[in-house]
């Protein structure tokens, strides 16, 4: 790649193809959830289908994250000069019949979509609630190009970023661009990119690194996950994009191994970048040289944290250092390093491209941009969101994500993951940003929102946060590695009836000493959802310290089984009762002995007329 | 057949070990390469077994026992022999406020081991893993490669473990 | 130092001006602040791990977050420093409760029991009470070397035995496996210490804080023949045991008590006291011969010594291709043993079999090398038990001997006498600088009067020096390498293997400083560590006892000249060979044992 014009050149082809002119072009959601959910059959299906009908000139696309996975598995048709057809649940029976009636005789199968809108029009997507008040930067790609296929990126003006700043802008430009769009660091603790980047491009080495941090250990999400698999080239772009500004030639992405489809896409993005010259030596004639590596994790959470990471690249265990000396000082290989979240590099192509006036005409005053989150836990509409900054909870959670199923309660929704906190009704109204989230009690993390219900216990929710990081801690320093096994051990007490109101304040005086004494952010953040938890809910605790009761009914030892009036004596639950607590005479209400029982739930489970409770 | 340090391991007959040294060999120029050796190692034996580990110090000048501490940190490593099918039950947030807790414990019930272990007969090896990307679904598990989503009646579980074990008796 | 940058800081209100490299728990030091450690160990372990020096500090106003951790921490201008407010008290105290939670808190049966690092900052926090019991770790206790004892339940997980053996020995025997609350730190799939790369150099029983580390003491063993009136007990002395024996009874580090230590020893009710400086003396006639005819009529070269049984073990793992440089010398504590079973024994009128050689070393390995198969003639063992100067210390204390009041005493004739030459065997260079003394005279055939050769001396890593000697005639340049460390040996043998090196002869010495920072020495808290060098202090001590000595060259040593005359007749002989020389074998680790 040699210059601008020749770039041109190859967007004004790969648009040719992109843009449908005749026949046909289908989309099938194949991240992973849409995988999961079984996009690959369909896939098949499709090509086999429309072979066999013999339509030649359709082209089936496999694309990134759609979105909803709720619909999972989508596919949509475009067609030139008409509306496109989504098709949601799909299998490999429907894309026969869709095939023959749609594809064949152009008459869509209004059944398996996502039905009518008022004025008898196909409703699409962007009609579902889910998708009205968000606002598709990042994801913009996600689920319309094909992200094994670098033309489809070239033809939505992919590299072209890349060749502005390459070949009319100096590294300090680039740096100056970044800060004045306000960029904050999507990876949890909002530092403002440009500003990071600024300490790296000060520091004089014969050798500078940017890292990809793609590790997205937050158990419930999964946003950048879809970036790379819906669109890798703008990480790639990104990277390079960072390397100039800073003086690195080199880049390593950072990914878990448990994301093996956004490693093959990756790979893939990455040869095809290399062949195309935008990654290799002299960059559009620039004299700009850059490379990217990939690196995976192996199943570690801390590798999340910065030196955590490097040291993993380094090929060690991924035990966190003291900071300082930061990254940007001494990095990788003691070299001055940046590292980036997905989602962060994400947003800067379109920086670069459309400006920073228009970056920070999204989102807050102070975080300005939209924000991806993965929407999940007891809501009807799952998926991944995004959203511009300052958008409340409650759109997120009842405009967007529609509330919690079965008409339950909803108590508190979960951000910022394991080092995060809840927030309750109170709150929900607050527009969110990096610092209101602080502010209340929680933070942005990466982006997971759970939502909690009425039906799940904060006691036992507290404790699986904490479970996560006891199992998660690298072990280094000790209120983290012993801290934090105390913490658990006293909720575990808790959980099960044996909790004392000392332990409450035991808790809190642990909680303090390990965020304050903790070598890195884990061990710092890792006491908040029991800390966020006893704020908010610190009813729920008493009610198991004093009253030995679980109000959500799911901690097991403080719950009793009862047989309710319906029972109508089968005897069913007598048979599968371990400890022959339950008596009775046949076709009669039986009784269940308090003491035997051991709260098994297996008489629960066993009868089939609803007649055994548990409170 | 005894090699000179007087164990049994089979270096020089066991291909496995020609493929280990080509990659090694292949990446032996850049720098920190013990993880990438590891994941290659793992891929290739199923698990890191002392020889293993030996084979790797010697040939990447690593102590071993630093390549055993990278080896028993990362979850994705195992030291013992995995079983045959691999069964991961997401515990990632998502999934455990819908119940994931109950979906690991049927399994745990069903194959009468322990989590991260093995069942004796070598079939399955059950492990709790976090947020595998599917939430939508949820809970979610994994068997190798097949999804299994929206496990909120964990009276299927034993029907799916079934399809495996038969898949077995079928091949045997 | 008046170059060095300075920067001002404030620490609990007292302004000090230290360079900018400083660290706040340096900086505190020079404002006479002491802050507490638990994982720091100077210039070794600084990996921020206990969380016990944490401060609270602010820098021209701003509060920093949290409460960062002193040890690593490096000093700032208008840095203002606060290290007894109730948040650092509180956090200090949870922290050290919170390793004690996990910990065998067993002081009063412990070994390291008024030597320990956590129990006397327990004694300085007056910690009263630990308010968890919830789950430990699994123990393992590892007690199937002869050397060392690795005991998980005393581990608090600092990381100095790591860092010591990785880092500065270059070995990486232990390692943290696992993680978060199972951490522990072991040898790879928690093997024995016996059957792993360990060279059994105990350097990381120095850096070890607690008891987690320890040597396999032999203590009851040594009581016992004692007891026994059946039994001819003998001792010797190594040189560099002298040079830090007076630590444990609270002199300063670099007191030399060497009759003090001969009193002590014939206290505890040894029969004869004798001095292993004096088969050091020997081991340089045949060394220095050995090298000689090697130079003479080219054998393998370089020469590489063979008195560290660290190095020998370093050597037989890992460079196996250098056996044959090795100097067929047995150690001077083998040598001892072999001689004092056979020459002595035959002219005292004792029966070998009924005596029983115990050594006293600075050194955990000699315990492993005592139990050799090769060191041992006609079926009697050279020595039977050896201690530590820790070991030795703690039998002084248990026989309730006043060490301080003891009048200093001589070594029994005839293997006590030694010169200077031997005296220096304990730190790094001195074997090199005792055969030069010698090979130069030999040489030369004249009586040298330069005999302090300070190219080989200090604490320099790798040492090199040329001599020129006149070799049959001829003007010949001899080319040494002093190593100390098995790190730096590796170095050199590295160098040699890529041809960018070559040497006649090689020290190595496998501990840092040489035998005298030995694995068996007293403990030197990582806080003295701070204030002393023990390494460059002890080995002042013996270069201080060598010039003391009117015989300063081995071979002037009178018993030994009487050694030869009446036993050995010449250097290598055929009976030298016997009883003073070995053989050594490539040895292979981590083997699973049946
Ligand atoms: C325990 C822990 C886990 C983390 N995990 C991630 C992660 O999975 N992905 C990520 O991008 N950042 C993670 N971070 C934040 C990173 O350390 C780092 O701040 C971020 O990657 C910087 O990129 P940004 O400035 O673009 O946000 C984690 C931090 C901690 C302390
Ligand atoms: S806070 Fe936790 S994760 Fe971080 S260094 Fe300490 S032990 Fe490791
Ligand atoms: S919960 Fe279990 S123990 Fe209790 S009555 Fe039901 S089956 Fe029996
Ligand atoms: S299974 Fe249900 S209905 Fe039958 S006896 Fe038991 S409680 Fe009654
Ligand atoms: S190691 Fe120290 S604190 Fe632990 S039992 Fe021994 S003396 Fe006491
Ligand atoms: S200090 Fe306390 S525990 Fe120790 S011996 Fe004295 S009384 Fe007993
Ligand atoms: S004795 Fe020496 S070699 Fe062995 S573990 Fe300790 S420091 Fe390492
Ligand atoms: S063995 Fe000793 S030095 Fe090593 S980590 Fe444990 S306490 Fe620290
Ligand atoms: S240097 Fe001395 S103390 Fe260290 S292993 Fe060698 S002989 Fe023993
Ligand atoms: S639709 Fe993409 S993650 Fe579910
Ligand atoms: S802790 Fe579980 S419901 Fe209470
Ligand atoms: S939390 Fe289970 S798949 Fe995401
Ligand atoms: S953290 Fe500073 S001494 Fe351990």
């Amino acid at each position: 790649m040699n210059s601008i014009n020749q770039l041109n050149q190859l967007k004004a082809d790969a648009v040719k193809n992109f843009e449908v002119t005749d026949g046909y072009r289908i989309v099938v959601g194949m991240a992973t959830c849409g995988i999961s959910a079984g996009a690959k059959p369909v896939l098949e299906k499709l090509k086999e289908e429309t072979a066999a009908k013999g339509l030649g000139d359709v082209q089936i696309v496999p694309t990134g994250c759609v979105g909803m996975c709720i619909y999972e598995p989508i596919v949509e048709v475009y067609e030139p000069g008409k509306e496109k057809v989504t098709y949601i649940h799909m299998d490999p029976d429907r894309v026969t019949r869709v095939v023959s009636e749609h594809l064949v005789k152009g008459k869509p199968v209004v059944e398996f979509t996502l039905g009518e809108t008022e004025d008898g029009k196909l409703k699409s997507l962007d009609d579902v609630q889910f998708y009205k008040k968000q606002k598709r930067v990042v994801l913009k790609n996600c689920g319309l190009i094909n992200p094994e296929n670098i033309d489809d990126y070239i033809a939505i003006d992919g590299y072209q970023a890349l060749a502005k700043v390459v070949t009319a802008m100096k590294p300090n430009e680039v740096i100056d661009l970044i800060k004045a769009s306000g960029l904050r660091g999507r990876g949890g603790a909002g530092f403002p990119t440009g500003t990071k980047w600024s300490f790296a491009a000060a520091n004089e080495a014969d050798q500078k690194y940017i890292i990809c941090n793609a590790d997205e250990g937050d158990p419930g999400a999964f946003m950048d996950r879809s970036i790379l698999e819906g669109d890798p080239h703008s990480v790639l772009e990104a990277m390079a994009i960072g390397g100039y500004a800073i003086g690195a030639t080199k880049g390593f992405i950072y990914v878990r191994a448990e994301y093996p489809v956004a490693v093959r896409r990756l790979e893939i993005a990455i040869q095809q970048a290399k062949e195309k010259g935008f990654l290799g030596k002299n960059i559009f004639g620039s004299g700009f040289d850059f490379d990217i590596e990939i690196r995976l994790g192996a199943g570690a959470f801390v590798c999340g944290e910065e030196t955590a990471l490097i040291a993993s690249i380094e090929g060690k265990r991924g035990m966190s250092r003291n900071k300082p000396p930061f990254p940007a000082n001494k990095g990788l290989w003691g070299k001055p390093t940046i590292i980036n979240n997905v989602e962060t590099l994400a947003n800067v192509p379109k920086i670069v491209l459309n400006g920073p006036e228009w970056f920070k005409s999204m989102g807050t005053e102070k975080s300005p941009g939209t924000k991806v989150f993965a929407l999940g836990g007891k809501i009807n509409n799952t998926g991944l969101v995004e959203v511009p900054m300052g958008i409340t909870l409650r759109e997120v959670i009842y405009d967007i994500g529609e509330g919690c199923p079965n008409g339950k309660a909803f108590k508190a929704v979960q951000t910022g993951g394991p080092s995060g906190g809840c927030i309750t009704t109170a709150d929900l109204d607050t527009p969110i940003d990096f610092d209101t989230l602080v502010a209340i009690g929680s933070m942005m993390g990466s982006g997971g929102m759970i939502v909690i219900d009425e039906d799940n216990c904060m006691v036992d929710i507290a404790r699986f946060f904490l479970d996560f990081t006891v199992d998660e801690s690298c072990g280094k320093c000790t209120p983290c590695r012993e801290g934090t096994k105390r913490m658990l051990e006293i909720l575990d007490k808790i959980t099960q009836g044996k909790g004392t109101m000392e332990d409450l304040i035991n808790l809190e005086e642990l909680a303090e000493n390990i965020k304050n004494t903790s070598l890195c952010a884990l061990g710092q953040t890792a006491p908040n959802p029991v800390l966020s938890t006893m704020k908010h809910f610190r009813d729920e605790y008493e009610a198991h310290v004093v009253d030995k009761r679980c109000p959500a009914s799911i901690c097991r030892a403080l719950l009793s089984y009862f047989i309710t009036e319906d029972c109508t004596g089968c005897t069913r639950c007598v048979r599968v009762c371990p400890t022959k607590a339950i008596t009775g005479t046949v076709k009669q209400r039986h009784t269940i002995d308090q003491e035997k029982c051991i709260k098994c739930g297996a008489c629960m489970d066993a009868c089939t007329f609803k007649a055994i409770i548990r409170k | 057949m005894q090699n000179d340090c007087g164990c049994n391991c089979n270096r020089t007959s066991d291909k496995r070990y020609a493929e280990l040294k080509a990659y090694i060999d292949s990446v032996k120029d850049s720098q920190g390469i013990s993880m990438g050796v590891l994941q290659e190692a793992q891929r290739i034996f199923g698990y890191l077994p002392l020889d293993v580990l030996k084979f790797i110090s010697e040939n990447i000048g690593v102590p071993i026992a630093e390549l055993y501490g990278v080896a028993t940190f990362y979850s994705q490593f195992s030291i013992t022999p995995q079983g045959k099918h691999h069964i991961g039950v997401c515990l990632g947030t998502a999934c455990y406020v819908r119940g994931a807790q109950k979906v690991l414990d049927k399994i745990v019930e069903e194959l009468n081991i322990g989590v991260g272990e093995t069942t004796p007969d070598g079939l399955f090896t059950i492990d709790a893993t976090r947020c595998l990307g599917c939430c939508g679904l949820a809970p979610v598990m994994m068997i190798d490669d097949d999804v299994y989503g929206k496990l909120d009646n964990v009276d299927v579980i034993p029907a799916i473990l079934d399809k495996y074990r038969g898949e077995v008796a079928q091949n045997e | 130092m008046s170059n060095v940058e300075k920067v001002n800081v404030t620490i609990n209100g007292i302004a000090v001006s230290v360079p900018k490299d400083y660290t706040v728990l340096l900086a505190a030091k020079a404002a006479g602040i002491d802050i507490p450690t638990l994982c720091y160990l100077k210039d070794i372990n600084e990996i921020a791990a206990c969380r016990v020096c944490v401060v609270e500090v602010d820098i021209n106003g701003v509060p920093m977050r949290n409460l960062p951790a002193s040890c690593v921490l490096q000093v700032q201008e208008g840095m203002n420093v606060r290290t007894n407010t109730e948040k650092v008290r509180k956090a200090v105290r949870k922290n050290v409760e919170l390793i004690l939670a996990n910990h065998n808190r067993e002081c009063l049966t412990c070994r390291r029991n008024g030597t320990c690092e956590l129990q006397k900052l327990c004694e300085e926090l007056s910690i009263d009470d630990v308010p968890y019991d919830g789950a430990k770790r699994t123990p393992v206790l590892d007690d199937l070397s002869h050397s060392i004892v690795r005991d998980s339940s005393k581990c608090i997980l600092c990381g100095r035995c790591i860092s010591v053996c990785k880092n500065v020995q270059g070995i990486g025997v232990l390692d943290f496996t696992k993680r978060g609350f199972n951490t522990e730190v072991a040898p790879a799939y928690d093997f024995s210490m016996r059957d792993v790369n360990c060279v059994y150099c105990g350097q990381c029983i120095n850096a070890c804080p607690v008891a987690a580390l320890r040597e396999k003491t032999s203590i009851e063993k040594v009581w016992e023949a004692l007891d026994d009136p059946e039994k001819f007990v003998v001792v010797q002395t190594a040189p560099a045991v002298r040079a830090a024996l007076g630590e444990a009874f609270g002199l300063p580090v670099g007191t030399p008590v060497t009759g003090k230590m001969v009193a002590a020893l014939r206290r505890l009710g040894f029969d004869k006291v004798f001095d292993t400086n004096f088969s050091a003396d020997l081991t340089i006639l045949e060394e220095g011969t050995e090298l000689l005819t090697r130079l003479k009529e080219g054998g393998t070269l370089p020469l590489i010594t063979s008195c560290s049984p660290g190095w020998i073990r370093f050597c037989e793992i890992n460079y196996p291709d250098f056996l044959d440089n090795l100097s067929t010398c047995k150690s001077p504590q083998q040598m001892f043993g072999a001689l004092v079973k056979s020459y002595y024994a035959n002219k005292a009128g004792i029966d070998p079999k009924k005596m029983v050689c115990v050594s006293v070393m600075p050194c955990t390995a000699k315990k492993t090398e005592a139990q050799r198969p090769e060191m041992e003639v006609d079926g009697i063992r050279d020595v039977d038990i050896v201690l530590t100067t820790r070991e030795l210390a703690d039998m002084i204390k248990q026989a309730r001997i006043n060490f301080l009041a003891l009048e200093d005493e001589d070594d029994d004739s005839i293997l006590g006498k030694y010169t200077g030459a031997g005296v220096i065997f304990g730190t790094t260079g001195g074997v090199t600088e005792a055969a030069l003394r010698t090979i130069a005279d030999i040489v030369t055939g004249e009586d040298l009067q330069e005999i302090e050769y300070y190219d080989v001396r200090g604490m320099e890593g790798i040492k090199e020096a040329t001599v020129t000697l006149p070799i049959d005639g001829k003007p010949t340049e001899i080319k040494v390498a002093v190593a100390h460390t098995t790190a730096n040996a590796a170095k050199v043998l590295d160098a040699i293997r890529r041809g960018e090196k070559n040497y006649h002869f090689i020290e190595v010495m496998a501990c840092p400083g040489g035998c005298v920072h030995g694995g068996g020495q007293p403990h030197v808290s990582a806080k003295a560590r701070l204030e002393v060098n023990p390494k460059a202090d002890r080995a002042n001590a013996l270069y201080s006892e060598d010039e003391r000595q009117v015989l300063r060259k081995a071979h002037e040593n009178p018993e030994v000249k009487a050694l030869y005359e009446e036993f050995l007749s010449t250097p290598n002989s055929h009976v030298a060979h016997k009883y003073l020389h070995t053989h050594y074998q490539k040895k292979e680790v981590y083997c699973p044992q049946e």
